[in-house]
């Protein structure tokens, strides 16, 4: 049967096996919006506000399940709103599929009306990207992105497709079989000389680490990790986007590590003889200093993109592979160990960071941002799925909020996009509808996004908006506090009434401004099926604890202040 | 990282697809991650829908591999060499304009032309054009000596290599179901896609 291309778009999302799909029309994309007419029942388009909030839902969507999610935008500048999602998805490897509209074929090159470059524009920031020239090619284009987004590092794929290819008519058939792709084979297994390398070097390990990362979850390698960090007693350090990758309240795992993590991950990590570092790519965030970074460390690294092996940390057992693959080919010939010494060592750093721990503070009147985040983690069982924005608050919800499980902590790490949370705390409640989702986000980051209070009214999506409101860009401002004198240029924030906003779009709402409301206005906000918003009002000038300053020694924190001293 | 390899050229050889956009494909990724290329060339190989680039690079072999490792990542890139120790044969091409305005001058051409691979290949009453091909350090050679007669134009093409004896560098793919190869190939164009 002959379809035309914008038909043609729709059962290639369905063979895909895509149920919904976010976007915003145009000129240039109608064709397919109205193909989508005869599909509305089984393909659900969610009408965002601001195309960028439609990359990051497909990206928390993706996120949260582990498959591809779709966005989809017009020409020019819709496509161009597309970039920071695009480029967010693209350094947190998680597989998203952009579908843009473009001007006709022969208007291509003349600066015709909303055309833009859109495969050039985005290049460096997918991980490959096309423009269909002929309608023929266009089931094969579809089905290649998937694979490519989805398969070995995951990441952003754009098809751009014309107007006229939306539009003309061809057979339809999707293509059968594996996608074999000439220049494009992912790694999966270790060579055996790789693996029994890598076992040697934990076998004389006497102080060993694993550092876990994003690619435990997109490996789905949990429970590998878990056997290799339990049999052969190594603790293991989270970075941002790795935790849930073990249950945090497990005894081996040492928190987070990097410029906010836990000092005795850190300590531990500058002390070890041993960095076993499974999919992680040694951003600077979690190194500091390299010339300084690990000094007494050998180093195992396991990681699906060959080209990080090296990239900023020497390996001396580089693994390019799935990490699942190759932590079950070690397994079997791992020997128990115990390294009682290194562990009670790593458990007195643990108690003498936690000591000073701000939640025991006595503040009446006043609000701290760790607090919520600990109310709402025991409100909610420490069971929700989270998606933070940008900022203090992220930080802060990655050291209060322990994750359990893996891929309930969503968040923008390489890119550090704000305005991310919200939008995608609502493609991870349409990714997964039974989860209780929080978008935890700062008052800043949230009004860049925030239009997307419609999208979530409209569609009833039951995400819970918790603002952490202190009125200021509170990052920035602890970098001007500590490094800057002071001098608070432009962060300062004069909000809006973030309630009667809600209001404005019939989003029940609460504000909270002491500590003993946070449960009651949680559990409102749990209660209700759609969207809610809480107002944090929280202290204006508060720092995150511990920090490595940019460029500083990984062993060179700022601790917490004991109680009393900050 | 720096490496402590000292620093000398290396020759990078990718096959990639012949499709467009590849070679800005590669150029970006070059800039973005702020690879030194001392020289790039790309040309058609035996198999229209093949291309083939030889990359120079100034540095160690480490720096190379990272260089092919990364090549390795785009998807039109099919496969990445880097010529490290192999034997391989590699040339230059260059086209240089010179003065040949006195008879001193002409003479002086004619006798180093005679000495290096290289042809005159246009005359005329105020300049020539010499085609001078050979390893890249010939060529440096050649047009050092040349120089002093005064060049008015040159160009090169940066070096192509290949591998010596029987290692063969070449790809069996074919693209499935791509309209334009079927349209090629109905077209009686090239039908040795294999
Ligand atoms: C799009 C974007 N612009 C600028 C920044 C730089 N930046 C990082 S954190 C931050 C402040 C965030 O403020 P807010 O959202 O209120 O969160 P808080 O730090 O106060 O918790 C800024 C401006 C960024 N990460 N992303
Ligand atoms: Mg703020």
């Amino acid at each position: 049967m002959k379809l035309t291309g914008s038909e043609i778009i729709m059962e290639c999302l369905l063979q895909e096996g895509v149920h919904v799909m976010f976007g915003y029309p145009g000129g240039a994309i109608l064709p397919t919006y109205d193909a989508m007419t005869k599909y509305d029942d089984r393909l659900h388009h969610v009408l965002v506000r601001h195309e960028q909030g439609a990359s990051h839902m497909a990206d928390g969507y993706a996120r949260a399940t582990g498959e591809v999610g779709v966005c989809i935008a017009t020409s020019g500048p819709g496509a161009t709103n597309l970039v920071t999602g695009l480029a967010t998805a693209m350094m947190d490897s998680s597989p998203i599929l952009a579908i843009t509209g473009q001007v006709p074929i022969p208007a291509i090159g003349s600066d015709a009306f909303q055309e833009t470059d859109v495969t050039g524009v985005t290049l460096p920031i997918t991980k490959h990207n096309y423009l269909v020239t002929d309608v023929r090619d266009l089931a094969y284009t579809m089905k290649e992105a998937f694979h490519i987004a989805r398969t070995g590092r995951p990441g952003p794929v754009l098809v751009d497709v014309p107007k006229d290819v939306q539009l003309a008519q061809t057979e339809f058939e999707y293509p059968e079989g594996e996608i074999v792709l000439p220049g494009y084979h992912p790694p999966s297994s270790a060579e055996e000389s790789e693996v029994s390398d890598a076992l040697r070097l934990i076998e004389e390990s006497e102080r060993p680490i694993i550092l876990a990362g994003h690619g435990i979850m997109m490996s789905g390698a949990t429970r590998e990790l878990r056997e290799l960090s339990e049999r052969a007693q190594i603790p293991v350090a989270l970075t941002l986007l790795g935790k849930g990758g073990m249950p945090e309240d497990h005894p081996l795992v040492i928190g987070m590590m990097g410029m906010h993590g836990e000092a005795s991950a850190n300590l531990a990590i500058q002390e070890a003889d041993l960095l076993i570092a499974l999919g992680m790519r040694f951003d600077d965030r979690v190194t500091g200093n390299l010339k300084t970074y690990a000094l007494n460390a050998r180093k195992i690294h396991v990681d699906i993109d060959r080209s990080e092996i090296n990239k900023n940390v020497r390996a001396d057992v580089g693994i390019a592979g799935d990490l699942k693959t190759v932590l079950l080919q070690m397994l079997p010939k791992l020997k128990p160990k115990s390294n009682p010494d290194w562990i009670g060592r790593i458990r007195d750093w643990l108690e003498d960071s936690s000591e000073r721990d701000i939640l025991n503070y006595e503040t009446p009147g006043r609000l701290l941002t760790a607090q919520v985040i600990n109310d709402i983690w025991e409100q909610t069982q420490g069971e929700a799925i989270t998606v933070t924005d940008v900022g203090q608050h992220q930080m802060l919800e990655a050291q209060y909020y322990p994750h359990q499980r893996p891929s309930t902590l969503l968040t923008s790490g390489g890119l550090g996009t704000m305005g991310f949370g919200f939008p995608a705390a609502i493609g991870a409640k349409f990714g997964k509808p039974d989860e209780e989702v929080w978008a935890i986000v700062g008052d800043g980051g949230f009004q860049m996004t925030l239009c997307e209070m419609a999208t979530a009214a409209q569609e009833n999506v039951n995400v819970n908006i918790a603002i952490i409101n202190n009125f200021f860009l509170g990052m920035v401002r602890q970098w001007q506090e500590l490094f800057y004198e002071k001098r608070y240029e432009a962060t300062p924030l004069f909000n809006p009434d973030f309630c009667k906003l809600a209001d404005a779009y019939r989003i029940p709402n609460r504000r909270v401004t002491k500590r003993d409301e946070i449960a009651d206005a949680v559990q409102f906000a749990r209660d209700i099926d759609g969207p809610t918003l809480i107002e944090f009002v929280v202290e204006k000038e508060e720092m995150v604890y511990p920090m490595v300053p940019a460029g500083a020694d990984l062993h060179d924190m700022k601790r917490r202040p004991k109680p009393g001293e900050g | 990282m720096t490496s402590q390899v000292d620093i000398n050229k290396v020759t990078v050889v990718a096959l990639v697809e012949n499709e467009p956009g590849v070679l800005n494909r590669i150029a970006s990724l070059f800039r973005r991650r702020a690879f030194n290329i001392d020289s790039l060339t790309v040309g058609r190989t035996h198999k229209p829908h093949i291309s083939r680039m030889t990359i120079r690079v100034v540095a160690g072999p480490e720096y190379a591999r990272k260089i092919a490792t990364n090549l390795e990542k785009l998807v039109n890139v099919i496969d990445v060499r880097v010529l490290d120790n192999e034997p391989h044969v590699e040339r230059d091409l260059a086209l240089i304009k010179v003065r040949n305005d006195d008879a001193n001058s002409r003479n002086t051409i004619t006798e180093i032309c005679d000495r290096y691979p290289a042809r005159i290949v246009d005359v005329g009453p105020k300049v020539a054009i010499i085609e001078m091909v050979g390893t890249e350090e010939i060529l440096e050679e050649f047009i050092d000596e040349v120089r002093p007669t005064g060049i008015v134009e040159m160009i090169r093409t940066g070096v192509v290599s290949m591998g010596r004896g029987t290692r063969i560098h070449d790809t069996n793919f074919t693209r499935r179901d791509l309209a334009k190869i079927q349209d090629e190939l109905s077209a009686g164009g090239n039908g040795n896609l294999i």
